[in-house]
């Protein structure tokens, strides 16, 4: 009994991810296969943020990229151009970033479903724009190297350092998302997500509660995108793409929109995908696109949530 | 003092008038109904009433407070909840959650206690379970707690509506046609919980096509026909008002009311 009461606990998950992340390294046979593992990390994280507005909260946002491209920027440009050390930096670039959502998250959420979408997309074009332009402060399309980070003594450096370092930061942000979800706040989003009518006559501000799932949903975005910046040791234009706040989506609506665990997996089918499909040459995006195709016939919900479903109903 | 005035309330979407200059007042435990044809104008008035439209012209009173063109957050705030006539259930979540959401004006929303789930948010997760799970057993859905809302049948889901909307605390409930599509033993149901409903001091507003219902426990009945007020008053003196058989009951529902009153 105790142990299905663990089981059906929500942290249980957020516990599984974390023994994911420890054991891992030991299956991991190469350097390469620790990269790997720590984008999936990053990227879990962002999607994991972007799963919180869209999943839970039911607001689309095309733009995503431009908080990925805001905390990439914030740690290369910080250090760089105004001296600051780069843990300030990636603090700082988090917190402007959520006060841009705050900003930008007022008028544009007042939209619904396409012109919510296509709002978020001009702001995903117009960041991308402006870091491609200010080639004085960021390279333009050429990029920019990225100092290492530096937290007082301790220099964070190498693929190994990463892996615990986006792992822990993945755990810790699952946490916060199980945290939010079982909260009133959590309970006000997927409200709003089901009907905003009712959500309104029972005294919930939508407003408010959508920016906040904005905001906080930008934050997570803004911390991966320092991290990723940070890991490669150089920023270019393409963190802030349109590509990539789609990429975004996709894993989100792949692994399962509304999952916590959907997230990383949406993350993980995305960023290891491709690389097993090199083998396919030429044809590696028809092959990828295809895949995308089957998957969502197949499991309309996701990845995470259907097959959940599929099992509930083969044990009943 | 009423708990609920309504003054000169008008409407109209692209040149229709929807709404005439409507007006009633509602005490604390009454049972309020609000009766006529269908484009009477019924949900529009709870619409305007519960701050999802905006009128044209007219007041709406909360304890003697102006509350016209408040939000409909802000009226909730001020005591005034209401269900729906098309259902608006959050399909996604589960009986119980329905019911906690209705709980939100009487928890802690500090976002950022949230994020780290203190001590507090748990205690307070547990207390609005267990204040949810009382008001299901109230309407009769105790057993279902922890079913998705997508798998329950319409009568149920028309009580969860109920059981939600007096999480709030509500010193005004408006019921949007709770009997319809309920069988005869679910609407002896409903009946039994908008009584009480009323005899905790909440003042019930309903509009409702089921006439044996309405003359049974309304205390008083607004008739409305094309937007316009048509007569007030008590089971008696609607179900003889001439003009109300002639716009609304017709001589057959008014054989069936004159029955349920008898």
């Amino acid at each position: 009994m105790t142990v299905r009461r663990v089981l059906a606990s929500p942290y249980a998950l957020v516990i599984a991810i974390a023994l994911i992340v420890v054991v891992l390294p030991w299956f991991l046979p190469s350097n390469f296969y620790v990269r790997i593992a720590t984008l999936v990390y990053i990227n879990a994280l962002a999607v994991l943020g972007l799963n919180l507005l869209m999943g839970f909260a039911g607001q689309v946002s095309l733009g995503h990229a431009a908080f990925f491209g805001l905390g990439a920027y914030a740690v290369a440009v910080g250090p760089t151009h105004l001296g600051i050390p780069s843990w300030i930096a990636l603090i700082g670039g988090v917190l402007l970033s959520a006060l841009i959502a705050f900003v930008v998250g007022r008028p544009i959420l007042r939209l619904k479903g396409y012109y919510l979408a296509v709002a978020t997309l001009g702001m995903g074009l117009l960041t991308a724009m402006m870091i491609a332009n200010e080639v004085a402060w960021t390279g333009g399309p050429n990029g920019m190297p990225v100092p290492r980070l530096v937290v007082f003594d301790w220099r964070v450096t190498g693929s190994q350092m990463w892996y615990w370092v986006s792992g822990a930061s993945l755990v810790l942000g699952a946490w916060v998302a199980v945290n939010l979800i079982e909260s009133p706040t959590g309970r006000a989003f997927r409200a709003i997500h089901d009907s905003e009518t009712a959500a309104r006559v029972l005294g919930i501000d939508i407003a408010r509660y959508k920016l906040a799932a904005f905001v906080i949903s930008a934050m997570y975005g803004t911390l991966a995108g320092a991290y990723v910046a940070l890991f490669d040791g150089f920023v270019t234009p393409d963190t802030s793409s349109f590509i990539r706040s789609i990429e975004f989506v996709v894993m989100a609506v792949l692994g399962g929109l509304g999952s916590i665990l959907g997230s990383i997996v949406g993350a993980a089918i995305l960023i290891i995908l491709p690389q097993l499909l090199t083998v396919f040459h030429d044809y590696e995006h028809i092959v990828l696109g295809l895949i995308m195709i089957v998957f969502m016939i197949f499991l309309p919900a996701g990845l995470v949530p259907s097959l959940a479903a599929l099992i509930r109903r083969r044990s009943a | 003092m009423s708990i609920l005035a309504v003054e000169g309330l008008s409407i109209a979407f692209g040149g229709v008038t929807a709404l005439d200059e409507v007006g009633f007042a509602v005490e604390p435990g009454d049972i309020f109904a609000v009766i006529g044809p269908n484009g009477a104008g019924k949900t529009t008035l709870f619409n305007i009433v519960s701050g999802l439209y905006v009128a044209r012209q007219g007041r709406v009173t909360l304890s003697g407070e102006d509350v016209t063109g408040l939000a409909p957050h802000q009226l909730a705030r001020r005591g005034l909840s209401r269900t729906f006539q098309n259902l608006q259930v959050f399909f996604r979540m589960t009986a119980v959650e329905n019911v906690m959401v209705g709980r939100h004006l009487h928890e802690n929303r500090n976002i950022l206690a949230h994020f780290f789930t203190l001590p507090s948010v748990l205690a307070q997760n547990r207390a609005t379970r267990r204040q949810a799970e009382d008001l299901l057993a109230m309407v009769g859905l105790a057993d279902t707690a922890d079913r998705p809302a997508a798998a329950l049948p319409y009568g149920a889901l028309k009580r969860l509506e109920i059981a939600r909307a007096l999480a709030t605390e509500p010193k005004v409930l408006l019921l949007d046609e709770p009997a319809a599509g309920c069988n005869p033993v679910e609407t002896e149901e409903i009946d039994a919980v908008i009584r009480k409903i009323s005899a905790a001091g909440v003042a019930v507003v309903l509009v409702e096509h089921d006439m044996r219902l309405v003359m049974k426990i309304s205390r008083r009945i607004h008739v409305l026909n094309y937007g316009r007020t048509l007569t007030e008053g008590d089971a008696a003196t609607v179900r003889a008002d001439p003009a109300v058989i002639a716009a609304y009951l017709g001589t057959k529902a008014g054989a069936e009311a004159e029955r349920a009153h008898g």
